[in-house]
């Protein structure tokens, strides 16, 4: 049993380069814990880790997280925006690989419409409901 | 023996409530027979709570390994301090804590209360008895603190290291007295329903409660936010965590009851809506325990966590809340709305006040639920920080607008032009600010310039209302009113700085090295390892300058161990306008003796927590006046009647 552990171990780090490989250059691990040297990439970057949940860690963005997940996360944020890639497409192939719950920002579409449309809603209902209080001017 | 005598303090006072609730239903049912005895048994539960506490905290202090809460949360390593704090740091302790605040108020209503009529006052107290009665159930069926254990552990298994911290020994009760203490204003808004006497003596009655439980969630909001700053190691002070919605829920329905109570107490207005929000206050302290103690959301906050515990939660939360508000629905029929007002009047500009707090309040309920109803449908989706700030925020400002003019206008009825002058000032500082910002700092998002801008409005406005006031004859709560609003001012003046223009440096150092964030000049001289009470840390040796001047910062990467976990502690420098925040983590990846380090420059942080604090103090002076409010000069001549 153990011989077979071993030798799944063996065959996944051989596997590993040619996954990255196929993948396209992965990021550098340092991108973790490293800034961009483009104040304005960095920024960009930083908008967007804020909005990614870290899926290791209780309600906190992998901005915010020690987690080595969230650390692989931020270099490949960071990785993709110095290649130039935009936000969105980021927070897309996030999406696409780990599932809408990454995302601390639900889309306006579907049922994430209603989220984003209940504070409009709400106010109107608010003033709707306020509306008998008042006496109107003689 | 002390666990068996905390026990028995416990069911004896259940069974205390129990006498209550049965006087108060001999009252429901008009003959009042057993009525007398609703006064001693609350004063009796409340001592025999505290009996029931202080015999759980004596066993954390001995450390007695022989029951199971004490072994499996403390360990007799543990600083003293944090081996008391351990009473309340876990599960069954905390909700022991909860109920024994929940009685002690209810005691403090039958000693203090002089303002309401009798029928009213024991009714009130018997709606307490019957909301401590489901929570003393709680306790006693599944969830005993005092629960023995055999054979006793040799050591305990210990506290989650990041609750090992002074701010937290005094957080959590702190929020749970605010919570409970909102319980109160249920208990009076039901029994004045019940009693048919929702009015202004039931306003002045129930106000000094709700203020001091206002107050007590405002410092425990405060504290928990400045805690998570400083204790999660990653410079933020508000996460829209679902435990800290839990938290803020209450307050925003505090803060609108608050506001409307004093409308029913002053002008008889806003009645139905006065008990509609006493009693929505109370279903959100009661839905925020339930959120943090269920486990049901996943939080950064949720240490201890159980989901049966919180389906029993959940059942005495609905049950609660609905009966309440059935008791509204069959009620508010014979309550009237009360006086009528303009649109422009002080009684406008608190329906503003109330609209928006309850609108954020509802956005925030939706957005932390969000997420559970989907999964019941069947989608995993997050509804975090980026969804919370859009939503809130635009609202929050709308908010500020109104409190620029709100407390200047006259009861019943103003007009506008009055303040042509005010408005005119207001514009032209946010206007000037905002612009200033918009045009000299490149790169500053449009909220914090807004905030920026009405909250330097707001800082001049808050103190408008004294104008033309004789100071020395000036009521109490009227200096509140304006300290509060100014700590509002204060306080989004901080957090828009904040987030507008902090500045953020993430490096790898080795000794010896400098690297630079915002006007600091930050050198690494050293790193060592340090050895605590019941952890191991690495420590580096900042040396931060600025303009000729050198300081020191010592930030931590600690280890613990028994439970083990690893920490950061960062180490802050307080100036002035802002606050330098340093974290050191693991080694660099490479090998090459350099260490991750963590730099903030935080322009006006720590605004947020003293506005908070000023918030809280307002609400504090406006108490005292309440409180000890002098009596009239009486109309009439008495020496004319004599």
């Amino acid at each position: 049993m153990r011989r077979l552990v071993y030798l799944a171990c063996a065959l996944l780090m051989i596997a590993q380069p040619r996954l990255s490989l196929a993948q396209g250059s992965g990021p550098t691990p340092e991108l973790a814990n490293r800034q961009l040297a483009d104040p304005a990439k960095e920024k960009a970057a930083s908008q967007v880790m804020h909005a990614l949940r870290c899926i290791q860690c209780q309600g906190q963005s992998i901005a915010d997280s020690d987690a080595p997940m969230a650390a692989t996360m931020r270099a490949e944020v960071r990785q993709q925006i110095a290649d130039g890639k935009k936000p969105d497409a980021i927070r897309q192939w996030m999406i696409e690989r780990y599932g809408e719950w990454v995302s601390f920002e639900p889309d306006m579409k579907g049922s994430g419409l209603l989220l984003w449309a209940a504070p409009l809603l709400l106010l109107l209902l608010a003033l709707f409901m306020a509306r008998g209080l008042f006496r109107r001017k003689s | 023996m002390i666990a068996e005598t905390g026990l028995a303090a416990l069911w004896l006072a259940a069974a205390m409530a129990l006498l209550q609730l049965v006087g108060g239903l001999t009252l429901i049912r008009g003959e009042g027979r057993l009525t007398p005895v609703i006064k001693p048994a609350a004063l009796i539960q409340g001592a025999l709570c505290v009996v029931s506490f202080a015999s759980l905290m004596w066993l954390f202090y001995t450390t007695d390994l022989s029951v199971l809460l004490v072994a499996s949360n403390s360990h007799i390593d543990k600083p003293l301090i944090f081996k008391l704090a351990g009473t309340w740091g876990n599960h069954e302790g905390s909700m022991l804590l909860w109920v024994s605040v929940l009685s002690l108020s209810g005691a403090a209503i039958a000693l203090l209360e002089k303002r309401i009529d009798t029928r009213t006052l024991q009714a009130t107290l018997a709606v307490q008895a019957f909301v401590a009665l489901g929570f003393f159930a709680f306790l006693l069926f599944s969830s005993n603190p005092f629960e023995r254990l055999f054979p006793a552990p040799v050591e305990g298994a210990g506290l989650n290291p990041l609750l090992q911290d002074i701010g937290l020994a005094f957080h959590p009760p702190t929020l749970y007295i605010g919570y409970v203490g909102l319980s109160v204003a249920f208990s009076f808004a039901v029994a004045a329903m019940l009693t048919r006497q929702v009015g202004p003596a039931f306003a002045r009655a129930m106000r000094p409660w709700v203020l001091g439980a206002w107050i007590f969630l405002t410092v425990g909001i405060t504290a928990g936010s400045y805690w998570a700053y400083y204790e999660l190691g990653w410079g933020g002070w508000w996460f829209w965590d679902p435990v800290e919605n839990a938290s803020l829920m209450p307050w925003l329905a505090a803060t609108a009851l608050l506001h409307s109570v004093s409308v029913l107490a002053t002008r008889n207005a806003l009645r139905a809506w006065t008990i509609m929000l006493a009693l929505v206050a109370f279903a959100m302290s009661m839905a925020g325990t339930f959120l943090v103690r269920s486990g049901i959301l996943t939080s950064v906050h949720a240490f201890a966590v159980d989901p049966e515990r919180g389906s029993f939660i959940l059942a005495l939360m609905l049950m609660y809340t609905s009966l309440a508000f059935l008791v509204f629905a069959t009620r508010i029929g014979t309550v009237k709305q009360g006086e009528p007002f303009q649109i422009i009047s002080r009684e406008g500009g608190i329906v503003a006040n109330n609209i928006f707090l309850s609108v954020i309040l509802a956005i925030v309920l939706i957005g932390t639920l969000y997420p559970l109803a989907a999964e019941a449908m069947g989608d995993k989706i997050s509804v975090g920080p980026p969804y919370f700030n859009k939503a809130t925020v635009p609202i929050a400002l709308l908010l500020m607008i109104a409190l620029l003019l709100g407390p200047l206008l006259r009861w019943r009825r103003d007009e506008l032009k009055r303040y042509k002058y005010w408005l005119v000032a207001f514009f032209a500082v946010s206007l000037w600010t905002g612009v200033a910002i918009w045009r000299f700092v490149p790169g500053v998002g449009i909220f914090p310039i807004l905030g920026l801008a009405l909250s330097l409005a707001l800082a001049i406005a808050a103190w408008v209302p004294l104008k033309g006031r004789n100071l020395l004859r000036t009521p109490l709560p009227v200096f509140g009113m304006v300290i509060a609003h100014f700590g509002l001012a204060v306080s989004v003046f901080g957090m828009a700085a904040e987030s507008g223009f902090s500045r953020e440096t993430l490096t790898a150092l080795a000794p010896g090295e400098t690297t630079k964030v915002a006007d600091w000049q930050v050198k690494l001289d050293d790193v060592r390892p340090v050895v605590g009470d019941n952890w191991v840390a690495t420590e580096g040796q900042l040396v931060a300058r600025n303009k000729h001047k050198n300081f020191v910062l010592r930030p931590q990467s600690r280890q613990f161990y028994r439970p083990e976990q690893q920490t950061s502690e960062a180490a802050l420098l307080t100036r002035w306008n802002g606050q330098l925040y340093a974290v050191i983590a693991q080694p660099d990846e490479n090998g090459d003796g350099r260490w991750q380090v963590r730099l903030w420059w935080k322009p006006f942080v720590t605004f947020i927590w003293f506005g908070g604090l000023l918030v809280a103090f307002g609400g504090a002076i406006a108490l005292l006046g309440r409180m000890f409010r002098r009596p009239k000069k009486p109309a009439v001549n008495k020496w004319a009647q004599a």
